[in-house]
């Protein structure tokens, strides 16, 4: 085991390790593992590789590295084999002969296995001609594929932990958090607030301070933190130690998700491994600075996520937010002085001591800069985690890189910022993404969930959903959040069952208007914006809601039905077959009929009918 | 069903004593709890207020603030169905639906038998292998209807 006590004994040992990593004897599979992809499989893959390697006599020519996530999570799970960065989508169990012989014996790519790229319908071997990859600036998630996060070594061999090396004994204090401010790096949690601001005005209190990294991440939909933590804790461990250094603190926290099982136990060896190697604890790397690291995990609690809330869960209370009166970087976690970054505004900030606040804020917009990770999810083709500079267009995101929408169907709404986020329309898809511009449409860019919906979502429901969950979520402290969300339920529900009427639209308006001016704390100032964005651009919707009695996307039951149309039905007998309740009859080759009375409009037909045969009526 | 009014008293001696019988650590003494029998059972309260040195009612509270605890007994197997909004707008409510019709409960509820247990959880991070549910800490993705009860089929297969 080594403990550097010094910087050239940490420099000299990164060198080496970064000499074995390019020696031409050694090949590279990594693997990606993510729970998304050990849905499929993934570790059952990797020792089918090895078996098929031994069989070939060619074990030791490869290390087979299991990753964090990619971001390409639609394929998975994915393989990349270096030298060459050939790139192998949706692996399974029987294709691993074909690749071993392929790519690892004959050295070329197994032409079948590759990603076919749907717009020009060519085979394309490399990761980086991949057009989902190609499209983007993946400065922090890119590295996710060459680290196994069970071994700090090969978070050194990356460079890894030079920059806190670089911050301890070339920088003062000050400095780092100058250089924090001309990056302009603003808080990737949702508020986007300047963390050189808050890093400053916590430096200045006297005490006992604390660094906090928020690791919760309650917003539906998004999971850009948890592939992070899980595939690059160290990232995360080195930010946290270049900011508690900046501000004089000593003692950290990540409060992470109880539901994130893998990534809490990827922190906790990341940790350990920091903590052996001597760069946690006391003295770090001979420089006199100490500090500790420890876990929390949270109870799934999306109120946890306003600061003050998660302040009062890491002192072992119910987290429920105070007003910020008093600024938590005054009095936070136990009274002390306390600075709170989510753990995408950690990972930015070895990148920015690393390379520079000018090469940082070269990237992006004029008030937001670097680069923001988004979890481009629900009705989209390539759904994942996708990395672009700030200021990037909605359909650059959602077309370009995320393919665009599945099966034909029409493009409705993104759905950005989480419950405290908003739906917007497709006359706004040009819009460059970044703090403000996203602000302006009435909608925020949070911690980045992007959840593309289709015609066949209903803005009604949605706002609904998310409603109920906030319902569910407010701690229930102060009025405005906990009547008026109740309220609004009440109305919205409503209007899902078809018993809307006039008026109604008026007063979730009102509601929604209190609710943002007078509740306690962020969850209840923003709940309403679902409501009031979907107002704003999907009114019409409301409406057939409220005086048609229709639910044109299909989805509030008792506002349609489904019909089979004679025309377009060819009489497969598929939908008849899938039908759990036998709703559905007919002949071979003859248009086949609903029984409405059957029918528990589960959607089956609807979603199998190759012949948009099923309507909704 | 796991639990049966035995409570290993040693086990939650250690979980008290790997966290030094610190009261920040309470959320987190029971969750390691509520892991080892599926809930917190209530004898559990008094035992850990005296040695935490804190009040039941604080107890009581965080127990029922946050989501991962339940101080009601559960099933062997709890089913957790992913309702984040990827997973929601792929269809999250028809996996609900199924479930409850299979199971003939609740959200929320046991089965008689104790051996499922049906519940929600926000988000669990697979959005794109959605809809997705966790039985215990086994998680299956990209379901329909039917894929969701041939699951819970077998798991009752296994259990019989």
């Amino acid at each position: 085991m080594v403990k550097f006590d010094n910087k050239e004994a940490l420099e000299s040992y990164i060198q080496e390790l970064q000499a074995k990593a390019q020696s031409p004897d050694k090949g590279l599979i990594s693997l990606c593992s993510g729970p998304g992809c050990i849905i499929h499989n993934s570790d059952k893959i990797r020792d089918t590789l090895t078996e098929e390697m031994e069989k070939h006599g060619i074990a030791d020519k490869y290390e087979i590295r299991l990753t964090g996530c990619h971001g390409y999570c639609e394929q998975g799970p994915i393989m990349v084999i270096d030298p060459g960065g050939i790139f192998y989508p949706k692996v399974e169990l029987e294709n691993i002969p074909q690749i071993v012989e392929n790519t690892l014996v004959n050295n070329e790519p197994a032409e079948k296995l590759l990603f076919k790229d749907p717009a020009t319908k060519k085979r394309v071997a490399r990761e980086e001609d991949v057009p989902f990859y190609k499209l983007q600036t993946r400065s922090i998630f890119g590295k996710n594929r060459l680290i196994d996060p069970n071994s700090i070594d090969s978070y050194l061999a990356v460079g890894g932990y030079q920059s806190l090396a670089k911050a301890l004994f070339e920088m003062k204090p000050k400095e780092i958090i100058a250089e924090i401010k001309s990056a302009n790096l603003r808080g990737r949690g949702g508020g986007g607030f300047p963390a050189a601001i808050k890093w400053d005005s916590c430096s200045r209190h006297k005490g006992p301070k604390y660094v906090i990294c928020n690791a919760d991440e309650g917003d539906p939909g998004a999971y850009m933190d948890r592939g992070l933590l899980e595939g690059n804790p160290h990232l995360i461990i080195e930010g946290m130690l270049i900011g508690a250094f900046a501000m004089g603190s000593h003692e950290g926290y990540v409060y992470v998700r109880h539901e994130y099982p893998l990534a809490v136990a990827n922190l906790a060896k990341a940790i350990d491994h920091a903590k052996q190697y001597g760069l946690l604890g006391e003295d770090i790397l001979g420089s006199g600075f100490d500090f500790d690291l420890h876990i929390s995990k949270g109870g799934g609690a999306f109120v946890c996520g306003e600061s003050t809330a998660l302040m009062a869960s890491l002192e072992g209370k119910p987290g429920r937010p105070r007003a910020k009166y008093i600024h938590t970087s005054e009095k936070g976690f136990r009274d002390s002085p306390s600075n709170l970054n989510n753990v995408e505004t950690w990972a930015n900030v070895p990148l920015i001591i690393d390379k520079g606040a000018q090469w940082y804020a070269a990237m992006g917009t004029d008030y937001s800069k670097g680069t923001k990770i988004f979890s481009l999810v629900g009705k989209v083709v390539n759904t994942g985690l996708v990395e672009v500079p700030m200021g990037t267009t909605l359909r650059e995101i959602i077309f370009d890189i995320g393919g665009g929408i599945p099966k034909k169907k029409q493009f409705k709404a993104v759905q950005t910022g989480g419950p405290s986020g908003g739906c917007i329309p497709e006359q706004f898809l040009d819009t460059p993404v970044d703090f403000d511009e996203l602000t302006k449409l009435g909608s925020i860019m949070g911690s980045g969930g992007m959840i593309v919906m289709d015609q066949d979502t209903c803005m009604v429901d949605v706002a609904r959903y998310f409603i109920e969950f906030l319902i569910d979520e407010s701690c229930g402290q102060c009025n405005p959040c906990r009547e008026g969300l109740k309220q609004m339920m009440a109305v919205l529900t409503r209007i899902c069952e078809g018993n809307g009427k006039q008026g109604d639209i008026e007063l979730l308006e009102e509601l929604g208007t209190m609710m943002q001016k007078f509740s306690l704390c962020g969850l209840g100032t923003s709940a309403p914006n679902p409501v009031l964005t979907t107002i704003l651009y999907f009114r019409d919707e409301y409406e057939a809601h409220i005086y048609d009695k229709k639910c044109p996307a299909g989805v509030c039951k008792p506002l349609f039905h489904y019909e089979i149309d004679e025309e377009a039905c060819t009489g497969c007998t598929l939908c008849a077959k899938k039908c759990p309740q036998e709703a559905i009859s007919g002949e071979k080759k003859e248009p086949h009929e609903i029984d409405q009375e059957k029918c528990i409009k589960c959607g089956i037909c609807y979603d199998i009918c190759k012949f948009d045969a099923v309507a909704i009526r | 069903m796991a639990y049966n009014n035995d409570i290993d008293w040693e086990k939650i001696d250690d979980i008290i004593d790997e966290y030094s019988s610190d009261k920040e650590s309470l959320l987190m003494i029971l969750q390691d709890i509520n892991e080892l029998y599926n809930f917190v059972p209530p004898e559990t309260i008094p035992v850990l207020a005296q040695k935490l040195n804190v009040p039941k009612s604080l107890i009581y509270s965080v127990a029922t603030f946050y989501k991962t605890i339940s101080l009601e007994p559960r099933g062997k197997y709890i089913v957790n169905v992913c309702t984040g909004t990827a997973c929601h707008v792929r269809g999250a409510e028809k996996i609900i639906d199924a479930v409850q019709d299979n199971l003939q409960i609740d959200t929320g509820q046991t089965t008689q038998d104790g051996l499922f247990t049906l519940e929600t959880v926000r988000c669990l991070g697979c959005c794109a292998a959605g809809p997705v549910f966790t039985v215990n800490k086994n998680m299956h993705g990209g379901l329909d209807r039917s894929s969701a009860i041939n699951i819970i089929d077998d798991y009752k297969k296994n259990a019989s």
